[in-house]
């Protein structure tokens, strides 16, 4: 179980912090969210994994830690706040800047093959 | 008062609340009278606080009577008290000069200024680094809106980077809070640190990847060298209050990486003892130097002061790498110098920006300024503060840290590094100055009254340099009494009660 839980939250990092640095905003708050998850899932096993355990004293045999279930909790708004406000934002950048890339501007790439195909034409 | 500890934190958030609420809002005169009220008796509550905390030693709040370390605690050493007074000084200082108009470009300045007050107070307050982290987000969401109030391109822009990045910290900050948490037990910082001591190989392997994570995020918000990218944009974008407040927000950086890295991996946490100092030296030292070419580069006065704030933290990360008390005394005298200071340069490149048309605050040729008399006083004194000279706190503040690096063998790097990074912001300081008042031909542009209430914001945040000069021996002796708590870990077991796990 632990190996599984691992790998998925390795998976879910990896493609969160691949799409952050992705250039357009849209690809950017998906990866804001994967990390998001990814920290979730993350703080939940710093209690360590146990099955069948109640977070209550007495109620099973054996408990598990209840306070990473509130830090989870916690983030879980948090993250969930800031989220729309990321995508307000990239609304909000779409309609300043004119395009949805991070930096207000399409890059080189682009502006080099519109040059040449001016050129070329 | 068994309450004292909270109020920095219960009044700002009670005012934004109030403000939001029928009988004081849409009303900007209201909001601003209500606003500047409620500063006040912040700042006199801050100051009651730090008085209390110094005669009577740390005062812990717990939260709801849940005894430390299940329960979270408030922490009102002499540090952190010092950091709430200044933070409510600094905030007042900018609130007076928003007031002044730049309040009304956009809806509840005063709401969002007021948590962002809560926020940086909370950190500073919170004994819990859970706590430590949600103070973070609370400043940083009042931020993010601060930064983009008034709207425009530039700030969208400025705004969209700096809001990824810090998501991108936050959730470092979770990842790292999850590892200290898988192997320590303890969110409580100072349970933490005791537990520190006694881990095994291992976990000690792990533990120092979460403090090593947590230097990142501090790291971000201090805006030390390779996180440093983001600083002087969005501080020249942000309006002038705003920019000023934001002078104490990296300054919430340096006081985490403070706290954590002397306290948790202070002297004595055995084999993870100091593990940060390898990294912030040679930080330290290239933030400097950035900084400094960064002075020297800017085009226009506001990512001058930008720029002056990374010189401040290289050097405040400088006397931090020296792991002394001295040298943590001395930048504890830095912090409250280069706050007011900075914080004050960016309300005078606002001045001068309005009065000077279309070259704003732009190092170039341009009309003759109104009112250029009393700006250039206002302007001459922060010039000579930020820079160092004497007879001002700048020069004390140096004198401090370079005193504190004595008998070291790092002090081959401290001293050029420091001194040379004080001569670029001298000449770049100078440029701008001659640049700003002297060259200009023409007549004036029309005459555009100050407005009292700048002019008092900026003498408030200003007035402090000369003051932390004369009453210099009691300022220091109180630095040094409280970097002597901070490094005196067995103090901290006598005040925060641990009980349940002992």
């Amino acid at each position: 179980m632990e190996a599984i839980y691992a790998f998925c939250v390795g998976i879910l990092t990896t493609c969160g912090f691949f799409l952050v640095l992705r250039g357009r905003t849209f690809t950017v708050v998906i990866g804001l969210t994967l990390l998001s998850y990814a920290v979730n899932l993350f703080l939940f096993a710093s209690g360590r994994l146990t099955l069948d355990g109640a977070a209550v004293l007495g109620q099973s045999e054996q408990y598990s830690d209840p306070l990473p279930q509130a830090l989870v909790l916690t983030a879980i708004v948090i993250g969930f706040a800031m989220t729309a406000f990321a995508v307000i934002l990239a609304m909000r950048s779409r309609a300043d800047q004119g395009n949805d890339h991070v930096d207000g501007q399409i890059p080189d790439k682009s502006k080099k093959t519109s040059a040449s195909v001016k050129r070329n034409s | 008062m068994q309450h004292l500890a909270i109020f920095p934190i219960l009044i700002p958030m009670l005012a934004a609340v109030f403000m939001l609420l029928p009988p004081l809002g849409n009303s900007v005169t209201r909001h601003r009278i209500f606003a500047v009220s409620m500063m006040i008796i912040l700042v006199i509550a801050s100051a009651v606080l730090l008085l209390t905390s110094h005669q009577q030693g740390t005062q812990v709040y717990v939260l709801g009577g849940w005894q430390p370390p299940f329960g979270i605690t408030l922490v009102a050493d002499r540090l952190s008290t010092m950091m709430v007074l200044l933070t409510s000084v600094l905030g007042l200082g900018a609130q007076l000069y928003a007031c002044a108009g730049d309040d009304n470009e956009g809806m509840f300045f005063h709401p969002l200024f007021m948590f962002q007050i809560m926020g940086v107070n909370g950190a500073f307050l919170t004994g819990d680094i859970f706590n430590l982290f949600v103070f973070f987000e609370v400043l940083l969401i009042a931020s993010y809106a601060l930064l983009i109030h008034g709207g425009g391109k530039q700030k969208t822009k400025a705004n969209v980077h700096y809001v990824i990045l810090n998501l991108v910290g936050s959730s470092i900050f979770l990842f790292a809070l999850g590892i200290l948490y898988g192997t320590l037990g303890s969110l409580n910082i100072e349970d933490m640190a005791q537990k520190v001591r006694l881990l095994d190989g291992n976990q000690q392997a792990l533990v120092k990847t979460g403090g090593l994570l947590l230097l990142v995020v501090f790291g971000l918000k201090a805006a030390l060298l390779p996180l440093h990218f983001w600083l002087p944009k969005t501080y020249a974008a942000a309006s002038a209050p705003v920019a000023a407040l934001f002078a104490i927000m990296t300054k919430v950086g340096v006081y985490s990486i403070l706290r954590v890295h002397t306290t948790l991996f202070g002297e004595d946490a055995g084999a993870l003892a100091s593990i940060a100092v390898p990294w912030l030296w040679p930080l330290a030292l290239l933030t400097l130097i950035m900084g400094a070419i960064g002075v020297l580069a800017s085009p226009n006065l506001r990512l001058t002061a930008a720029n002056l704030v990374i010189v401040s933290v290289g050097t405040l990360m400088l006397a931090i790498a020296m792991q002394r008390e001295a040298a943590t005394a001395a930048a504890l005298y830095y912090i409250i110098h280069s706050t007011l200071v900075t914080g004050a340069l960016f309300l005078i490149a606002d001045l001068i920006g309005k009065h000077r048309g279309k070259a704003e605050d732009r190092y170039v040729i341009a009309r003759n300024m109104n009112h250029s008399t009393i700006i250039g006083i206002v302007f001459f004194i922060a010039a000579l503060t930020v820079v160092g000279m004497p007879p001002l706190s700048g020069f004390a503040g140096k004198i401090l840290i370079l005193q504190a690096a004595q008998g070291m063998t790092e002090i081959a790097w401290v001293w050029p590094a420091v001194l040379l990074a004080g001569l670029a912001s001298l000449v770049a300081i100078s440029r701008a100055g001659t640049t700003l008042f002297w060259r200009s031909k023409g007549d004036a542009n029309v005459a555009e009254p100050i407005s009292k209430l700048k002019l008092i914001a900026i003498g408030l945040l200003l007035c402090a340099s000369p003051m932390l000069v004369v009453f210099g021996g009691a300022v220091t002796d109180y630095t040094s009494l409280a970097a002597a708590q901070l490094h005196d870990s067995s103090a901290l077991v006598d005040t925060v009660p641990l009980g349940g796990n002992q």
